[in-house]
């Protein structure tokens, strides 16, 4: 029997060691000390980023299955890492899930392991999904409901999908011990009572902890330069900003939609530096729109917020919802959001 | 067939903790007529034991149906009841009433009155049940045989054995009758090796049969604890028992025959499924602020470490011993279960059960703080309703929620790091009213570190909030100041007393020392600022001699080779208020400031350091000579004094002796005690005169004051004033005294 399953003890040592010690050298505590000590209450984001680029390693993703990714509506959530989870006992976990929904539809009433309902809970490696090797692979889960019909040709419905990723997230990734994994991007798709009761089995699994993550205005406008920058063959839909005017009783929301030929010709105006982009750079993007927008209509659109973007590559929405679009930049959209995911978990 | 419950509670309805009152109600129900053989008078002088042996003896000799003498049963009745019996005696009892040949009636007397003295001896209980299976036993028998077994499970001296016959108690389980006894006894006596994959599927066969049965959900929520890999199940939020507790009756008689033998009650420790699993669902799954019940990890290592499909047979059969946490309630079942205790599946519960907090305690196991920190971190952030991250929270909630976490540290006196981070992050949009009390008790964890890296982080916000704020908020932060101040010493004084067993580096004391300096000066410095923005208001100047009191203190409380003096603005509006009780508080801490810096005198470190001390010393001795001036010899107007006024001026304000108008007697924190002096003293006399306190009357007037509970200024008297001639100081001016002055070499 595995002995290290009983912790360590050190009766005859009287004192144990106090919980500061426990967070010493470059543990994720430090760091985070360290983060508040450079004066950020709500943080710093960085002030230069690299243009999205596709990663090698997305060529290993089967493209079914990005094909399914794309075009969804996902609602974002972040993710503390995850204590003992195991690529290995996936197919476990779908058992354990389906009978903890079983569990929980037909409260009060127990349900053996193993029982066949008329639903299937599947885990399945989305590998390729990752911005460098040491990412640990992203996963997807279905709940698909069985078809009543006994023939076979009706198909199986896909009725709630979520998944776990993890792109360039080194910052979170080099001070976290083994015995966690480190997914902190979850987007989920489907009815919202699914996700509760899926979370609620992750969260009391794995001890790990969901939050919903908001994109705030600063971040839709770095969102907005980024995708304009995109290279795009041809592009499928206008580029369109959404601005929400604080208004009672209902909020006004104002959109602004340019052609995307236009919004990237403005970019290549604005942009300087080659490989990267700087918060100089987005903040004069959206100033040279407003600006444009105010000599038209007259309206000050810097006095409003941002609440929405959307171009050919991905919308995104400050409430924490998201589409992508295009399949060239998944990676880079992902990077991102995993960027901010790991900003809110620290 | 009469309803079993119904048997049982008509023959006492009411529990009497009075043995008296007990008897006699047994009498008023008709259950038990007392023999009149048996009158108040011959019970004196009757022997108890051989009384108890001979009915035993009786009973087991009957041979046949009817034939029992009812003096005797009654005699056996009278005794269980009022004393309880032996081991010995339970193990007869048990056994003749489910052998032998008695009525249905007999046997339910008899069983009914198995209140044990002391304990049940397990063999009796395995004895009993075989002859309970083997003989031919009605199922009322059956049915009170087992609430006795549930009622006394505590009392029975081991469970091993009986374990052992687990399938066959679990096979009376078909008998419907009695498969809620059942149900609860099974509760009581599963193990996790129990729990096997043939006995889960019976209990699902059996369910559903008779459906959602709360008795039935209860033992297979504790299957699901001991093997979630087998069985699951989601009990509705609302339920609270699941258990019929109708034989609370038997609990209060075994009770009283202990309250009677004067022995402590055996702690009995029921299992709560209850209380355990019903919690408030109604918030958003994954909003801010709830603290899940500890359970054990739904996946255990041993599936972890399995490659592909785990066999859960395999791991039922390892036989691996752990004790379940949903039964973990208090710290004797934490020491006795040490070695089996697993950690629950979400960290965050430990904070809510103390015993968990103590096995946290002792293990040493990073992830442990990492789970913790990652769940805590994000809660708090989610939950600080000044933040804003969401509005899932209210200010209440949020509010219970820091209490918890705040009993949590002081239970580990300890604080968390990332409540450390958050109250670092949060202090700058904190608008100082919301949740103050718990807000700054966080505070006052901010574990010793180094001061330069907290100060930006912590004071620039703090102090701006300080001086735009209330008195009141003034006063909490500084008491939050002193608890912080506290926290550290203790912490430092901790580390000294460790350092002979472990090593640390050195110069972790020079941190510590540096940090609590710099701690006391930036709270002098908010003192003195807030002193003047409040108007030297007596109710602040108390929090502020607070802190000083302790601080004076450092040296010889908290083994700090340390002493800082208060700055001049503290000293001088604690030495000019009104208020006497500041006054008193002012000498006193000058008491202590002397004892501390005489006894530090011998300190090595100190003395290597004794030149940076000297400035210490000539703080310290310009306040005594400031006090002294002024309360004694009348001189602190005087040029080269501290509070020296130009004399003109002086003169201007018309005040008559003004030299003398903050000694003992003219002070106006003083001035109440001696006109009362003088009111008290010399009733008669017409006219008050506060100049004639002299000499002998002087004498009796710091009597008056030490009456008067001016403790501090007596003791600051005694240390630090010349007082080698106290016999003829009787007949001298006060103003002849010196002050004595500490030494500012400390050789």
């Amino acid at each position: 029997m595995d002995s290290s399953n009983v912790p360590e003890f050190t009766p005859k040592h009287g004192v144990p060691p106090r919980l500061r010690d426990y967070f010493t050298g470059a543990s994720s505590f430090q760091r985070q000390l360290a983060s508040v000590r450079k004066q950020t209450p709500f943080g710093q984001t960085p002030s230069r980023r690299k243009i999205p680029q596709c990663s090698p390693l997305q060529e290993n993703i089967d493209p079914q299955k990005i094909a399914f990714l794309l075009h969804k509506q996902w609602t974002l959530y972040t993710l503390t890492p995850m204590y003992r989870f195991s690529y290995t006992n996936l197919k476990q976990y779908s058992t354990l899930l389906k009978c903890f929904l079983a569990a929980e539809k037909q409260k009060g009433l127990a349900v053996e392991m193993g029982e066949d309902f008329n639903f299937k809970v599947t885990f399945s490696t989305l590998s390729g999904m990752k911005g460098t090797h040491r990412d640990p692979a992203a996963f997807l889960i279905q709940i698909v409901s069985k078809s009543q019909q006994s023939s076979k040709n009706a198909e199986d419905k896909v009725v709630w999908t979520g998944w776990f990723c993890c792109v360039y997230g080194d910052s979170l990734l080099e001070n976290v011990p083994d015995d966690f994994t480190c997914l902190p991007l979850f987007l989920a798709n489907g009815a919202e009572s699914n996700t509760a009761l899926i979370g609620t089995w992750f969260q009391k699994t794995f001890d790990c902890r969901f939050t919903r993550l908001t994109i705030s205005a600063f971040n839709l406008s770095w969102m907005a330069a980024m995708w304009t920058s995109c290279n795009m063959e041809h592009y499928g839909t206008a580029t369109e900003l959404l601005w929400s005017v604080p208004c009672s009783p209902q909020s006004l929301d104002i959109s602004y939609a340019i052609n995307p030929e236009d919004a990237k010709a403005l970019w290549d105006g604005v942009h300087q530096t080659p490989e990267e982009i700087t918060q100089e750079e987005v903040d004069l993007f959206i100033d040279c729109l407003c600006s444009h927008f105010h000599r038209h209509f007259k309206i000050n659109l810097s006095a409003t917020r941002l609440v929405c973007v959307s171009t050919s590559v991905a919308s995104a929405h400050t409430d924490g919802k998201i589409k992508i679009l295009c399949s060239k930049y998944l990676i880079g959209v992902l990077a991102f959001l995993t960027e901010l995911a790991i900003f809110q978990i620290e | 067939m009469s309803t079993p419950e119904a048997d049982l509670s008509l023959f006492i309805p009411i529990i009497q903790t009075n043995p008296l009152a007990w008897k006699m109600r047994q009498n008023a129900s008709g259950f038990a007529p007392l023999n009149q053989k048996y009158g108040q008078n011959d019970k004196e002088e009757y022997n108890e034991g051989d009384a108890l042996h001979r009915a035993l003896e009786h009973i087991r000799t009957v041979k046949e149906k009817g034939a029992v003498e009812e003096r005797h049963l009654q005699t056996v009745e009278d005794i269980a009841w009022k004393s309880g019996l032996a081991p010995e005696d339970i193990d007869t009892l048990l056994d003749v009433a489910l052998s032998g040949p008695f009525a249905e009636a007999v046997k339910t007397r008899m069983l009914k009155c198995l209140i044990p003295a002391t304990l049940i001896p397990e063999s009796a209980v395995v004895r009993a049940f075989s002859r309970l299976c083997a003989s031919n036993c009605s199922n009322n028998t059956k049915v009170l045989f087992f609430r006795w077994l549930i009622a006394m499970f505590d009392f029975i001296d081991g469970k091993e054995e009986m374990n052992s016959l687990y399938g066959f108690f679990f096979s009376f389980l078909q008998e419907e009758t009695m498969s809620c006894y059942i149900c609860n006894f099974l509760y009581l006596l599963t193990k996790r090796e129990n729990v096997k994959p043939f006995r889960v599927r019976k209990l699902l066969e059996f369910q559903s049969k008779v459906g959602m049965q709360p008795y039935l959900q209860a033992l297979l929520s504790l299957y699901r604890s001991f093997c979630p890999d087998l069985i699951t199940i989601s009990l509705p939020p609302k339920r609270k028992f699941y258990f019929k507790t109708t034989d609370s009756i038997w609990q209060a008689a075994v009770c009283i025959v202990k309250e009677r033998n004067q022995k402590s009650p055996l702690p009995s420790v029921k299992l709560t499924i209850g209380t355990a699993y019903s919690h408030p669902q109604k918030k958003k799954w994954n909003s801010g602020c709830v603290i899940p019940m500890p359970t054990s990890s739904h996946v255990s290592k041993e599936e972890q470490d399995e490659e592909g499909d785990s066999s859960s047979l395999e791991v039922m059969l390892s036989g691996q011993k752990s004790f379940p946490l949903e039964q973990l309630h208090t710290f004797s079942q934490l020491l006795d279960n040490i070695q089996d205790v697993e950690l629950p599946s979400q960290m965050c519960s430990v904070l809510k059960s103390a015993p968990l907090l103590h096995y946290l305690n002792c293990i040493q196991d990073e992830t442990v703080w990492l789970r913790l920190s990652y769940w805590m971190s994000q809660e708090l952030k989610e939950g600080c309703t000044w933040c804003k991250v969401s509005n899932y929270t209210s200010e209440e909630e949020f509010r219970k929620f820091l209490d918890i976490i705040i009993s949590a540290q002081c239970f580990l006196q300890e604080g968390f790091p990332s409540s450390e981070v958050f109250l670092y992050k949060s202090l700058p949009l904190w608008d100082g009213i919301s949740c103050r009390t718990e807000y700054l008790q966080l505070l006052s964890w901010i574990p010793l570190g180094n001061f330069s890296e907290i100060k930006p982080l912590l004071c620039d916000s703090l102090t701006q909030l300080f001086f735009t704020s209330s008195i009141y908020h003034k006063c909490s932060v500084l008491y939050s100041l002193k608890q912080l101040l506290e926290n550290w010493l203790l912490w430092h004084a901790m580390k000294v007393s460790m350092k002979s067993t472990l090593s640390i580096s050195a110069d972790t004391p020079m941190i510590a020392l540096n940090s609590v300096s710099e701690l006391i000066y930036y709270v002098g410095w908010l003192s003195t600022i807030a002193l003047r923005l409040e108007k030297n208001s007596s109710f602040l100047l108390h929090f502020i001699l607070d802190f000083f009191e302790m601080v004076s203190d450092m040296y010889l409380n908290y083994n700090l080779p340390l002493v800082v003096i208060f700055p001049r603005g503290v000293f001088y509006p604690a030495l000019l208020t009104s208020d006497s009780i500041a006054l008193n508080r002012l000498c006193y801490i000058m008491y202590r400031y002397r004892v501390n810096l005489t006894a530090s005198k011998e300190n090595a470190l100190i003395y290597q350091e004794r030149l940076k001390f000297n400035k210490t010393y000539q703080e310290f001795n310009e306040y005594v000579t400031a006090l002294v001036d002024c309360l004694w010899t009348s001189t602190s107007f005087e040029k080269d004094h501290y509070l020296y006024i130009d004399p003109q001026i002086l003169e201007k304000t018309k005040i008559r002796e003004y030299k003398k108008s903050l000694n003992l007697i003219n002070h106006p924190a003083l001035l109440p005690y001696s006109i009362n002096f003088l009111l008290q003293g010399w009733p008669n006399e017409k006219e008050l005169s506060l100049s004639s306190i002299q000499k002998k009357k002087w004498n009796w007037y710091l009597d008056y004051l030490l009456l008067e509970e001016l403790h501090g200024l007596h003791l600051f008297m005694e240390s630090s004033l010349d007082i080698a001639d106290s016999a003829s100081s009787a007949h001298t001016h006060p103003a002849h005294k010196t002050p004595k002055t500490c030494m500012s070499e400390p050789v």
